[in-house]
């Protein structure tokens, strides 16, 4: 299965199932994303949205099929090595430091001193504290660099969390549901965010706002039962019969 | 200069903190204390050791060993093996049956000196061990551990085994270990009277001066990216592991230096005491460890030096009159610390004193407190 041919796409993935105990949750999956593309994933709970995500940053063995990103690939690698290939990925729930300042969780994330002995002797150079004032700019949050990063607006953590992928520069970045839990003002700049950071790079975000994945994505697959459902433009998924049975239609 | 002020000393109270218990341990445990109390005292800071291997591994790390035990026992028997073969010179053991053995090989019937002892006989190998060997041990777990990720309670619990497992195999092989009564005897140290009033004190100060440079090593080790990265894997493995880190390199490394540091105190505490056995590996002082730095606070360096100091003063002076009630206060005390103020001593003295400094300092010079405190971390690059 591993042996498919290479492809012009960021990421494909093809066949790719998984198994828990005889379920599948992912089962027989085909998925492609291009370069500059912003990719919606969508679907009642269930569906195998977090498990796509999971498969694809190496959280989760698959039992079978490819994931191949900028033609290697990931089901072989460990999750350490699959972020150093290019791949970012936002968990649901905000997770960052808590204890640590905003300059901190930026600091910790910039993708220097990676091993032990790296780290040891990593200097704050102006080039690091440049990149992450410029990071802060780019996530709303330079006038809260000094802020402990617990005390923060759920809101805040999640571009937080964003801001930590950003600085790592990945050409993959997956964001699992990114404005869950913000207000509707967090919402519009966290969508002007969105579409400015997926040029130069392939973004996957998982979302159920329908209004939010009407403004961000570039295409959208439906997701059931760990099997597509429907893929294609918004408006086009949105008009597809079985997906209003199954999802839009409650 | 600001490279060893805010990377070794930790920043202004920081330095403050360490000239403190520097003046203490160096200047006025010496002078007020006879030569008696101060060994008593030296031996109490080999045990702080431990206690700060507990602050970078539970503290920052957020892995529990209550096996600490185990490489302080390491240390300790790497020390004490060496006095002993001094102490069994031919000629001290001219009596045994087969004399240059030390005298618990000749009463188990041991006839030739075993293969592992004969190094010990260099100082130089001696000292190398006491470094090596509990570090190694540490490392050959912690790859075991934290590649499999086993962490939590589970790490906590198979640490505690290990030390189990480490005591009975000790008081089992008498011949080879000296069995329940450990090592003793232990006379001289490349043939200069251990016992003697200046060889305790220069083991006191000895012992002081790594107990400082252990600090110092530790504050850069917490100041660097590695120390935040620490802080970050307590609260969010998951996170520091799809950030591109090996997390469990980065646990092993913690894992071997807090082993390396209770090993020094081991060996301190052999040279200070003048034997080693198997009570100083088993679960009870390991668990006693962790209240040093529970008591003390685990979030702090200096702040378990007081705690183990306290912690063991108590016991001196309460198991002297109530010897059986002693372990109930102590238990007590840690369930007390642990509810209370989770950050033991250290953290109550931030609590109370930061308020009452500021108050102070807001006294004397209002403007200071007026001052913004924000991009501190730029000015302090440009110092």
């Amino acid at each position: 299965m591993s042996s498919m041919t290479n492809t012009d796409f960021s990421l494909s993935i093809e066949d790719l199932t998984v198994s828990f105990d005889g379920f599948k949750a992912v089962d027989s999956l085909n998925l492609y994303i291009d370069k500059n593309e912003l990719h919606v994933v969508i679907g009642p709970n269930g569906a195998g949205k977090t498990t796509v995500l999971d498969l694809i940053c190496g959280k989760t063995k698959s039992t079978s099929g490819s994931i191949k990103f900028l033609n290697q690939e990931l089901t072989t690698l460990s999750e350490h090595e699959i972020v150093r290939r290019g791949v970012g990925r936002k968990f649901q729930t905000p997770s960052i430091y808590e204890n640590l300042s905003v300059f901190e969780n930026l600091e910790v994330s910039y993708p220097e001193g990676r091993g032990v002995f790296g780290s040891l002797f990593f200097k704050r150079s102006t080039k690091v504290i440049d990149e992450i004032h410029r990071i802060a700019q780019e996530i709303m949050l330079e006038s809260e660099l000094e802020t402990e990063a617990g005390l923060l607006s759920h809101g805040q953590k999640q571009w937080l969390e964003i801001g930590m992928l950003l600085i790592q520069d990945p050409q993959l970045l997956m964001l699992d549901e990114p404005v869950a839990g913000m207000s509707v003002k967090e919402r519009e700049q966290t969508a002007v965010l969105l579409n400015k950071i997926s040029k130069g790079r392939s973004v996957l975000v998982i979302e159920h706002d329908m209004e939010f994945v009407a403004r961000i994505a570039h295409k959208v697959t439906v997701l059931h039962q760990g099997k597509i459902l429907a893929a294609g433009k918004m408006e086009d998924v949105q008009k597809d019969p079985k997906v209003i049975e199954v999802y839009l239609g409650h | 200069m600001s490279f060893i002020y805010d990377k070794l000393l930790g920043g202004k109270s920081g330095a403050l903190g360490l000239l403190v218990l520097s003046i203490l341990i160096l200047v006025v445990f010496p002078l007020a204390l006879d030569g008696f109390r101060l060994n008593l005292i030296g031996k109490y800071l080999t045990y702080a050791f431990a206690a700060m291997s507990l602050v970078l591994l539970w503290g920052y790390g957020g892995t529990l060993s209550l096996g600490q035990g185990i490489f302080f026992g390491l240390g300790g028997y790497c020390m004490a093996m060496f006095l002993k073969l001094e102490a069994s010179s031919p000629e001290n053991t001219a009596i045994q049956s087969t004399p240059g053995i030390p005298d618990f090989m000749d009463w188990n019937q041991i006839t030739e000196l075993p293969w592992f002892w004969e190094p010990f006989s260099s100082f130089g190998f001696t000292i190398a061990a006491i470094l090596i060997v509990p570090a190694l041990f540490a490392y050959i777990i912690g790859v075991a551990m934290f590649k499999r990720r086993v962490g939590g309670v589970y790490f906590a619990i198979i640490t505690q085994v290990i030390a189990v497992i480490l005591t009975v195999l000790i008081v089992g092989q008498q011949g080879f270990t000296g069995g329940i009564n450990g090592i003793t005897d232990l006379r001289t140290l490349n043939g200069w009277d251990m016992t003697s009033d200046s060889a305790k004190y220069l083991f006191y100060y000895i012992n002081c001066a790594l107990l400082i440079t252990v600090i110092v090593l530790s504050r850069f080790i917490l100041t660097s990216k590695f120390g935040r990265l620490l802080l970050a894997i307590r609260d969010k493995e998951d996170r520091v592991r799809f950030s591109g880190y090996d997390v469990a390199n980065f646990k092993i490394f913690i894992f071997c230096f807090a082993a390396l540091v209770s090993a020094i105190g081991g060996a301190m505490f052999t040279l200070q005491v003048g034997f080693m056995s198997p009570s100083f590996v088993g679960i009870v002082p390991s668990i006693e460890m962790v209240i040093f730095a529970a008591v003390g606070g685990r979030m702090s360096l200096i702040g378990v030096v007081y705690g183990t100091l306290l912690i063991n003063f108590g016991k001196t002076t309460f198991s002297e009159s109530f010897p059986e009630l002693w372990l109930f206060l102590m238990g007590g005390t840690f369930i007390a610390v642990v509810m209370f103020f989770p950050n033991g001593l250290a953290g109550l003295w931030e609590e109370y004193s930061t308020p009452l400094m500021k108050k102070i300092r807001a006294k004397i010079q209002p403007s200071v407190t007026a001052k913004p405190s924000s991009s501190s971390y730029e000015t302090k690059e440009s110092k």
